[in-house]
């Protein structure tokens, strides 16, 4: 940190003594670089929907019924006659989502609040690196949890003929998604100002009352964000629902039933599909369908949080 | 800790669009250094295995690259050129024919290598012990009526609900299109909620751990200690045949089918090599040892064993007699 404001304030002094062109070459040539690492984002962003938009537009715009698409679960590409129904699809996305954030909202929320205010900061490191690590577990490991240990676990305790289910793929889901839910919804609550918990304190509210009266009221919004960018997290996952929800096209009636998801069908069926083919094209759909839905999640998780920030400018 | 988790994604993604371009760029020309491509079908992918490690004894110089991923995937990779051969469990339809005969050139040359009794696994403690192909379309294909094991005449105490778990393959895979046109017919579908994996092998384990469920893979897959394989019959109260060597080769149990390798073209080169090996006695002979019929069975006395390749058996014969073109 030292040697950086060192350069800083070396900066005016050179400044005074004039640019070579060089220099200001140089600067000119880092700044574009740095302007244009920058702007990639967007640029691979919009890269990506283009491509994506590019291969599924013309089933899109042309002999897709989207009425059948959304409301048939017959799901038949390979088959003479193909029907292209993400009805039973969509149910398993919606199911397994839902699922997930019942188990961990209130989890991810309870652990923020924990690291936030209550744990001691030694705990607090600890639990922070932890649940760091917990986000770094490559998803095919949580696959591989929930196909060897979460699938046995599940036949025994609830009596179910197969343990990869709805329940399955949410309780990896939940785990997947609490790192999520936790840091961001730390970062909400230690952005409430400290005089809000020193006037509670001074009224004689409890730690619970500071918590459940002030703390959630304050940062409301950051704690939506962070569940909202839980959602989106539990939408986008592949390869551990793929493996966790049984694969079965059909819409549950209990959390013991199999599903097949968005991601999972694309996953599965993307890499046989000729280039070009109808097949191909839907599956290509269902990839804007799905880059749509978490556009929408992440907007909506942005606007909320810039409502926060709005008013704690105010 | 935010800017920490970001630099860490955007590290990530770095990673994995520089490991993409690798890949992308090996991808072409892999095939001019020795290595022989071999991408698809998943029943045959352990035996396409057995095939290279042999292979690589006989002749050190040429490496083979074996991947899985189902017949679709290969037949996708060959008609874009990717593979030297295509495995594959069921035929290359016509229509993928001459897409590959427009992109490439060449029209996609067909060689059986073996056969297959594609087997339906049960839980190995399963009191089922034989099942007819009428009740197998009844218990995987749409509109069928067979939901509980009840139905096929069990009650097994290790499944309460009694319900039967479909497991089936995912549809790139040769074997569903393979069982979906013998058993459920030109026009059948599967059920609703039936289960898609995506390995042969999957198939078996979760067989081999669900009591309730029911499950079709390639013979090759067998595990005593997990699974059992049912006799099938044509109709009910028909004699059911157990998948065996014998009753694959002389067309006698009712679901068996050749194995297929497609090549680009005549084979030429290290290729070309490679499938007269596996055509001759040695490669027929690890067919056998990998749980698949070869061609015919290999003879203990060698003297018999040049018979002409090419020729099929009647197995074979029977098999694409009774495969719809798809």
């Amino acid at each position: 940190m030292a040697t950086i404001t060192g350069n800083l304030n070396e900066r005016p002094a050179r400044a005074r003594r004039g640019y070579s062109s060089l220099h200001r070459l140089g600067e000119l040539a880092i700044e574009s670089l740095i302007r244009l690492c920058g702007w990639s984002a967007i640029l691979f962003v919009f890269g990506i929907f283009f491509f994506v938009f590019r291969e599924g537009a013309p089933m899109l715009f042309g002999g897709l019924d989207l009425v059948k698409f959304f409301t048939s679960t017959d799901w038949n590409p390979v088959s003479k006659t193909p029907s292209y129904g993400i009805l039973g699809l969509l149910a398993g996305t919606a199911s397994v989502t839902v699922l997930s954030m019942a188990l961990a909202v209130p989890l991810g929320l309870g652990a923020a609040v924990f690291v936030s205010e209550f744990c001691s900061p030694k705990i607090k490191e600890a639990l922070k690196i932890a649940i760091e690590m917990l986000a770094a577990i490559p998803s095919i490991v949580w696959g591989f949890i929930a196909y060897m240990m979460l699938n046995p676990l599940i036949i025994w305790v609830t009596g179910a003929p197969v343990g990869l289910n709805v329940l399955n793929a949410s309780i990896i889901l939940a785990l997947m998604s609490v790192p999520v839910i936790v840091s961001v919804g730390e970062d909400a609550l230690k952005a409430v100002p400290d005089s809000y918990r020193e006037a509670a304190l001074a009224l004689g509210a409890s730690r619970w009352e500071i918590v459940y009266r002030v703390l959630f009221p304050a940062a409301k919004n950051g704690l939506l964000a962070a569940v909202l960018l839980g959602i989106g997290r539990a939408i986008g996952e592949t390869m551990a629902v793929l493996m966790a929800t049984g694969n079965a096209n059909q819409i549950p009636t209990s959390p013991l039933d199999r599903v097949q998801t968005l991601t999972a069908t694309i996953a599965a069926e993307l890499g046989e599909a000729v280039q070009g083919d109808d097949h191909y094209r839907v599956l290509f759909v269902i990839g804007i369908l799905l880059f749509v839905i978490a556009f929408v999640v992440n907007l909506s998780a942005d606007l909320i949080v810039r409502g926060i920030r709005g008013k704690q400018n105010a | 800790m935010k800017s920490i988790t970001a630099t860490t994604r955007n590290a990530l993604s770095v990673a994995c669009a520089i490991a993409l371009v690798l890949v992308a760029g090996c991808a072409p020309n892999a095939g001019s250094d020795g290595t022989i491509r071999i991408t698809g079908s998943d029943t045959m992918v352990n035996l396409a295995q057995a095939w290279a490690e042999a292979y690589q004894g006989e002749k050190p110089d040429v490496s083979c690259q074996v991947r899985g991923g189902g017949s679709g995937v290969g037949i996708a990779a060959l008609i874009g050129g990717k593979v030297d051969i295509a495995p594959a469990s069921r035929r290359m339809s016509e229509e993928e024919m001459k897409q590959a005969e427009e992109k490439t050139g060449k029209r996609p040359k067909e060689i059986i290598v073996g056969s297959d009794a594609l087997a339906i696994y049960v839980h190995k403690n399963s009191p089922l012990d034989a099942i007819s192909i009428e009740e197998l379309a009844g218990v995987y294909g749409e509109g069928g009526k067979i939901e509980k094991w009840q139905q096929l005449g069990v009650d097994d105490p290790a499944c309460p609900s009694g319900e039967i778990i479909r497991v089936s393959r995912q549809n790139n895979s040769g074997t569903y299109v393979y069982f979906r046109d013998a058993v459920l017919g030109k026009e059948g579908q599967y059920k609703q909620g039936t289960t898609a994996l995506s390995g042969s092998s999957d198939v078996v384990d979760l067989v081999g751990n669900t009591p309730c469920a029911m499950g079709y893979s390639g013979m090759g897959y067998f595990d005593a200690a997990k699974v059992k394989m049912l006799k099938v019959g044509k109709k009910k109260g028909d004699a059911a045949v157990a998948p065996t060597l014998e009753t694959a080769l002389d067309g006698s149990y009712p679901i068996a089918r050749p194995l297929y390798i497609y090549t680009l073209g005549e084979p030429t080169g290290a290729t070309a090599e490679f499938i007269d090996w596996i055509l001759s006695l040695q490669g027929q002979q690890i067919v056998k040892d990998v749980g698949y019929v070869p061609r015919e069975i290999p003879p203990t006395d060698s003297k018999a064993a040049d018979s002409k390749p090419g020729e099929q058996t009647p197995a074979e014969k029977s098999a694409s007699e009774d495969q719809p073109k798809t």
